[in-house]
């Protein structure tokens, strides 16, 4: 298809003709009529807000003062003074510990969450792919921890993990797992693990779904040629099928990582105030709202964008992912 | 080489029988062709040959050897698909050598026969390409050319040629039957609903209908013996004239059928009928008479015809060539006498 277009294109431009010219000025403003709705609402609803925090981070804005806020060049980002003995002492964002921890914490949750939920929700499309009775129920079924709102399964969890009354704690010191009870949201120690296993318990049903949407594209036919052929069906999955789902794989990564590079909801409810899971849109809120650093919470956030921004860009470039399917 | 027996073979997806006890022997090196009418299970006795579907009930037996639990590749068998079945983001080369990659033959054995097979087909210069760079004759080609290398006892074709257009077609065909005679020593079991590829390619045709065998013969067996009205009606193009009611009660059947190619228009002809079409193709046409009957009558004649909508004509049956059927649409016999008194 796009082969077809941008030939046809590459033709029209070669050989101007006014019919030529005519329907394509018709079909360029019928694409514009088509979108502007689309682009009108997102530049109200994300365009505005981008900008309006992005200004923010350049001024010294606070929650109490907003319209007089005056502009601080990069001041929020980093600044230095160098003192009379000679040295330097530098202030803003990059050079604060606290947002360098939220960025090692964010990196290190996206980076296991969606590696396992991408393995687990592999192995579980797998799974529902394959014929079985009761196959659509089980769908649906899996779907249900997807369902719920973040707030309440993380409230959920934070009862089924707590220190004294949690049914984890129970069940594991019955089996004789763990000698004594884990503060498993509190402790440093575990504080991102009880994260990680609420996460990967809520999205893996998700992550699953976009799979599986991928596997059902795969004709069966050459699962049958394979059969013929006699290859072990776990090299056909390394050979066929991985290869396949590839581009559905690859986009329901990015789903997950934006998700997670993001995380916010969970970690706000399940392990307030914890060092060890604070994440970048934790700390910004954070300064936006309760530090009442306004301007150094928009820069925050305005780092977040840049960041996500940007690994985003990468893992496409280097996935080379084509929404299109197959390889570019 | 390889002989296949099958034994009473039964198929039922739940409830629903598909394959209602099959039972025939393909011989060895055989070109035989599985023929009927969309839904009459030809698809799900390939399948069943080559393992991939369960056989309900029955023996299958490759050379003696009961096969029923075989895996597929375990059979010897390779299959050419209606869909290709091609693997999509493997070169025409990777697609051909990938399952015998697997087989553990050396690379440069392998190499060896995905090369011969490609100069077989003339794939040669496409082996570098993916198949969505193929054009459907190719793709094909790819597909058989990927069941040549597996080296199979018995080759199985699901409808290869359904999806290519009438001048690629007659050209693919071809190209098949040459493949029988140079692999002679394979058995090769082909589906298809055209009659015209099954009179060309078999050396004896399975006529199916409604998961049963209804008549297995050589071409011609089947062509001037069919033993069923049904027989009769899908072997041969144009389909044969079927008679009924008084014109065959002359001959004691309930039906009687003759072939358009063995009717001519004489003066003295047996009946009379009215012109309503006639189809010219050049070397010969096709005229469709009213004679009284529920549906026209077609006659071929040699070269072009002369005779025009309207006109009225009489029709001589020749020799020995009137079929005629019992109740049950049974075939009891050919009549030796021109026309009756
Ligand atoms: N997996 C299946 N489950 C249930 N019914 C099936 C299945 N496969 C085939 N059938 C049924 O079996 C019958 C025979 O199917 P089959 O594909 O063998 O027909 P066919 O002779 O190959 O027809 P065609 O010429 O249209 O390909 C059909 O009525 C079909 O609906
Ligand atoms: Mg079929």
């Amino acid at each position: 298809m796009t082969d077809l277009t941008v030939a046809d294109a590459r033709a029209a431009l070669a050989h101007p003709s006014h019919i030529n010219s005519d329907l394509k000025a018709q079909r360029v403003r019928s694409a514009w009529v088509f979108l502007a709705p689309t682009l009108m609402v997102l530049a109200l609803v994300a365009g505005w807000p981008l900008v309006r925090t992005i200004y923010f981070s350049f001024t010294d804005a606070s929650l109490t003062n907003l319209g007089g806020a005056e502009f601080v060049g990069f001041q929020n980002y980093l600044s230095w003074i160098t003192l009379k003995s000679g040295r330097t002492i530098y202030k803003g964002l990059l050079a604060d510990p606290a947002w360098w921890n939220a960025v090692w914490n964010t990196l290190k949750f996206t980076v296991i969450s969606v590696s396992i939920e991408t393995a687990l929700g592999l192995v579980v499309a797998l799974v529902l792919n394959a014929h079985f009775p009761g196959r659509g129920l089980v769908r649906a079924a899996i779907l249900i921890p997807w369902a719920i709102p973040t707030i309440v399964s993380a409230k959920m969890w934070a009862w089924m993990l707590n220190d004294q009354f949690g049914i984890l704690n129970e069940i594991f010191v019955g089996l004789g797992l763990i000698s004594q009870k884990i503060a498993w949201t509190a402790s440093p120690d575990t504080a991102m693990v009880a994260v990680l296993i609420v996460d990967v318990w809520k999205t893996t049903p998700f992550m699953a779904l976009l799979i599986l949407a991928g596997l059902q594209m795969v004709p069966i036919d050459i699962y049958e040629a394979a059969k013929i052929d006699g290859v072990h069906p776990i090299r056909v999955f390394w050979r066929v099928t991985l290869p396949l789902i590839r581009p559905a794989l690859m986009v329901a990564v990015i789903f997950r990582m934006l998700d997670a590079l993001r995380i916010f909801d969970l970690i706000y409810v399940l392990t307030p105030n914890n060092a060890q899971t604070k994440t970048m849109s934790v700390l910004a809120r954070e300064n936006l709202f309760d530090f009442d650093k306004f301007a150094y919470g928009a820069a925050a956030s305005t780092m977040l964008f840049l960041i996500i921004a940007s690994i985003t860009v990468l893992y496409m470039w280097f996935g080379r992912v084509n929404f299109e399917g197959g390889e570019r | 080489m390889a002989e296949l027996q099958l034994r009473d073979i039964r198929k039922s997806f739940g409830a629903f029988d598909v394959i209602k006890g099959v039972s025939m022997d393909i011989r060895a090196g055989e070109f035989m062709v599985f023929v009927g009418p969309s839904g009459c299970g030809k698809s799900t006795l390939l399948r069943l040959i080559a393992g991939l579907e369960e056989i309900s009930s029955g023996t299958l037996a490759f050379d003696g050897e009961v096969v029923n639990h075989l895996v597929p590749s375990k059979r010897g068998i390779a299959m050419v698909f209606q869909s290709y079945a091609l693997y999509p983001h493997m070169t025409v080369f990777e697609n051909m050598a990938f399952g015998m990659q697997l087989a553990g033959k050396d690379k440069e054995q392998c190499r060896k026969r995905v090369e011969a097979a490609a100069e077989m087909l003339q794939l040669t210069p496409y082996l570098e390409r993916l198949p969505r760079q193929l054009s459907g004759g190719q793709r094909q080609r790819v597909a058989i050319g990927r069941a040549i290398v597996r080296d199979p006892k018995v080759f199985l074709f699901d409808e290869p040629l359904s999806n290519l257009d009438a001048a690629l077609r007659v050209a693919t065909r071809i190209e098949i039957a040459r493949l029988h005679r140079s692999m002679h020593k394979t058995t090769m079991i082909y589906v298809t609903h055209d009659q015209v590829e099954a009179m060309t390619l078999a050396d004896r045709i399975c006529v199916l209908r409604d998961g049963r065998v209804e008549q297995i013969g050589t071409p011609l067996e089947l062509y001037e013996n069919p033993n069923s009205v049904f027989v009769a009606g899908f072997i041969g193009s144009p389909k044969m004239n079927f008679l009924s009611g008084p014109f065959a009660a002359l001959y004691e059947a309930e039906t009687i059928g003759i072939r358009a190619e063995h009717l001519e228009i004489a003066e003295d002809g047996q009946w009379a009928g009215t012109v309503i079409h006639s189809e010219m193709l050049g070397s010969d046409s096709y005229i469709y008479l009213d004679i009284g009957a529920g549906e026209p009558v077609i006659v071929r004649e040699n070269g072009t015809s002369r005779h025009q909508p309207g006109e009225t004509v009489r029709i001589l049956p020749e020799a020995g060539q009137i079929h005629s059927f019992d109740a049950a649409g049974r075939s009891i016999g050919r009549h030796i006498m021109r026309g009756a008194a």
